[in-house]
């Protein structure tokens, strides 16, 4: 199986002239003649899965990710439905993007799939997979632009879908549907007398090019916005298609890029250009940016007096003695108040595993053994706890859910041990801590079964009379290196 | 011809979670209920211009996006599945409307003559967009009046809403001129929200109405402003303070839909009847009549 990775990403214009009038304009038969040229190296590279970010697909709630097997429809578009009509059947990955879907949960985004008889699927999708899959032999996956998303948020989307790339062993191929400028021009026009809008356009989207070109894919990530203001017009989304592109890259400005073509398409700048990842020898990078592993945004605003949903809700006790102490308050505002991870030698800490209640790192290695301080189910940002609390604030017991609870606890786990650099079949031993034996061994044994049990740990289990945070299991890890 | 009349116009909002929470039969997926006061407003808006006689419905949606002049519904009949991409789960509606062609051709031409860029759309595999479906359900459950379609020109995105303003006022005169010249009787309709900012989150059930409120205070504020405007016969005032509530609010009448229909109204300065006023994931919503009826000369 591959190690799992993305094997080349492409830039592909969204309009429909490509597939419906490539022979009515020179410089649209030169952007087909590029998407045919990315759809043999495509298939030359053996890839096994195609992403495609589409900026023509706007979302409100979170991403939405398309998971219909085999979505079929016609397709007209909404401005230039003259050209014609584009019938589409796509071979949709179903298990990656439901894969997809969870990790973005794991990494604290809000997203779904979507699997309904005629759910029509925008002009961008549909022409570049029409394109870049012309026989439909390789599976490919779709997924929104969030019309509200920073930043982060759409790092965090990128590095979600790599959980999965690696986790499935997947040879990738990542795409991002946009325009350059995405300026058209407002009337109709003879496709003879196409031309990029106006002149600053061309000359902004040239300078892009030229980064690409230089493989410059982070520089062009962090130029968005400013690109945005320049040489775009607000569609819905801005211009965020490179923050994601940029983020299944490794945020490196290394690649090797090459413009395979650039014409306008009724005014807007419409390329093609490839990226593979290997390193071009230029690199050099000032990265701006947080580095964000887990997106802890404010997404909670149906319910703001939600138990963990936002900082402004907790009440907690006062800042431990401390100056590494987060000044956050407790999970539910119940417990110990938060620390920052301690980081003496060989501390393995991590963003992406919630805040410890002390004094103490995530992990800690020493030769080639790692161990983990005790792992709860709290979510890193948040603070949440998947399944509830088992007692409210005034220790009232609460009904809650040892399966989620325990889920949560290996979904931690994970984050921890791959921040080390080393694998969940890696975990040699195992003590888990239960509040109440009796009520949650079954579940908790359940899911131990379908997660750790797979990789065949050592294991021991003990009933406790309580844990410091109103959690119901805890787990403490022993991960064997290797050599 | 002529003797063609506006007899009604009304702002006549699309959320698909209101005819989600009606379950039509048209509708696949089923809710428990919800929106009430925006269902009641539609009930309300229906009822009193039930006594009404009119030939067509002509209609302005912000979900038939175009970047490319203005385009029309041109073939007389529709049918289909739409479904809504970004709720999915509230809205898969199966359609089936007609056109009136003409009247659509005749507003075509009206405004082509007035220099605007506009275009018919004659393609039989269009999606109707399902701003349109819901709006149409919503104002006309039995489908049994031809509509005409408008598309929504986008030109707040390419210039400003004061071009767009300045666009959209020119369309609904051209489109009176249409309608009196067609000896037809018509009701015109704004399908828009009024301040549009949504929610970025879903309640597991999505018709708990426990978590449904508007966004923020300055969205309530504004809405609240603006249908104080309709209620006491103040259009000029809301074309007035557009730019201002457009980008505050980040209100729907970005798309043009408000602004042509005060400007096809003749800028009413008469009092506007509130149906209903809700707030639909966060965005106010407004069901609002215009009884021009009520108002022609000569009228009591």
């Amino acid at each position: 199986m591959s190690k799992g990775e993305v094997v080349a990403s492409f830039v592909v214009p969204v309009h429909p002239h490509t597939v419906l009038a490539p022979d009515q304009n020179a410089g649209w038969r030169r952007l087909r003649d590029a998407y045919d040229q990315a759809a043999q190296t495509i298939k030359d590279l053996e890839a096994d899965l195609i992403i495609v970010y589409s900026t023509t697909w706007p979302s409100i709630i979170g991403h939405q990710i398309q998971a219909d097997p085999n979505p079929e429809w016609v397709m007209v578009d909404h401005d230039f439905h003259d050209l014609g009509s584009i019938h589409y059947s796509f071979n949709i990955d179903q298990e990656f993007a439901h894969g997809w879907n969870k990790a973005n949960h794991q990494r604290g985004l809000q997203s779904r799939c979507v699997n309904y008889k005629g759910f029509p699927i925008d002009v961008g999708s549909v022409v570049a997979l029409t394109l870049l899959n012309p026989d439909n032999n390789i599976p490919a996956v779709i997924v929104s632009s969030n019309m509200y998303a920073n930043r982060s948020e759409t790092t965090v989307l990128a590095k979600s879908c790599l959980d999965m790339i690696k986790a499935q062993g997947r040879r990738a191929v990542a795409v991002t549907a946009m325009s350059l400028s995405n300026r058209m021009f407002t009337d109709f026009i003879d496709p003879s007398e196409d031309k990029i809008h106006s002149l600053k356009d061309d000359e902004w989207n040239r300078k892009i090019l030229e980064f690409l070109e230089e493989g410059r894919l982070e520089d062009v990530g962090q130029l968005s916005r400013t690109i945005h203001q320049q040489i775009r017009v607000q569609k819905v989304v801005a211009f965020k298609p490179m923050w994601w592109l940029s983020a299944m890259n490794g945020n490196r400005n290394n690649l090797t890029g090459k413009v395979l073509a650039y014409e306008p398409i009724h005014g807007a700048g419409g390329a093609v250009v490839s990226l593979d990842p290997t390193p071009s020898g230029a690199g050099d990078k000032e990265y701006d940016e947080d580095d964000v592993e887990h997106y802890q945004g404010e997404r909670g605003v149906l319910d703001t007096s939600s138990a963990d949903s936002s900082p402004e809700a907790s009440t907690g006790p006062a800042t431990p003695p401390s100056a590494t102490a987060n000044p956050l308050a407790s999970p539910s505002g119940q417990g110990p108040a938060l620390w920052d991870p301690t980081n003496a030698e060989g501390s393995v800490n991590t963003e992406a595993a919630p805040k410890p209640v002390g004094a103490y790192p995530h992990a800690r290695q020493v030769g080639n053994m790692l161990y983990l301080s005790g792992v709860g189910p709290r979510q890193p940002g948040t603070n949440a706890i998947p399944g509830g609390p088992i007692h409210d604030v005034e220790g009232q017991p609460l009904d809650y859910d040892v399966k989620a609870q325990t889920r949560a606890v290996v979904a931690n786990i994970q984050r921890i041990v791959e921040e080390a650099g080393a694998r969940m079949d890696q975990v040699v031993d195992v003590t888990t801590f239960l509040i109440d034996m009796k009520r949650d061994f079954s579940g908790y044994n359940e899911v131990w079964a379908e997660t750790l049990g797979r990789y065949g740990p050592t294991r021991t289990t003990l009933a406790i009379d309580a844990l410091p945070t109103p959690i119901a299991v805890e787990m403490k890890v022993i991960v064997h290196l290797g050599e | 011809m002529g003797q063609g009349k506006i007899v009604a116009g009304c702002l006549a909002p699309h959320p698909p979670h209101l005819v989600y929470a009606e379950n039509p039969p048209q509708n696949e997926p089923v809710a428990e209920g919800g929106w009430e006061q925006l269902r009641w407003g539609y009930e309300r808006l229906r009822a009193s211009l039930s006594h009404l006689e009119y030939d067509a419905i002509v209609l302005l949606s912000p979900h038939w996006q175009t970047y490319v002049g203005t385009h029309f519904l041109g073939l007389p009949h529709f049918e289909g599945l739409s479904v809504d991409p970004v709720f999915p789960n509230l809205f898969r509606y199966t359609y089936d409307m007609s056109v009136d062609v003409d009247l659509a051709r005749a507003i075509h031409d009206e405004a082509e003559a007035a220099g605007l860029p506009v275009k018919m759309m004659e393609n039989p595999d269009f999606r109707v967009d399902y701003g349109t479906i819901t709006t149409g359900h919503l104002f006309n459950p039995d489908w049994d009046k031809p509509l005409v379609v408008i598309s929504s020109n986008r030109s707040t995105a390419y210039y400003s809403v004061e071009v767009m303003q300045e666009i959209m006022v020119e369309l609904g005169k051209v489109t009176r001129k249409a309608i009196e010249a067609s000896g037809k009787k018509v009701v015109v309709l704004a399908s828009n929200s009024l301040s549009h900012r949504h929610f970025t989150t879903e309640s597991d059930l999505p018709e708990d109405m426990s978590k449904e409120h508007i966004t923020s205070h300055a969205m309530h504020l504004w809405d609240m402003r603006i249908i104080e405007y309709m209620r006491s016969g103040q259009a000029q005032r809301i074309l007035d303070e557009m730019p201002e509530f457009t980008e505050q609010a980040i209100a729907e009448s970005d798309g043009g839909g408000l602004s042509w229909l005060l400007s096809t109204l003749d800028v009413p300065d008469y009092p506007a009847i509130l149906h209903g006023y809700g707030t639909i994931i966060g965005t106010g919503n407004a069901v609002v009549e215009w009884p021009c009826y009520a108002h022609e000369e000569g009228s009591q």
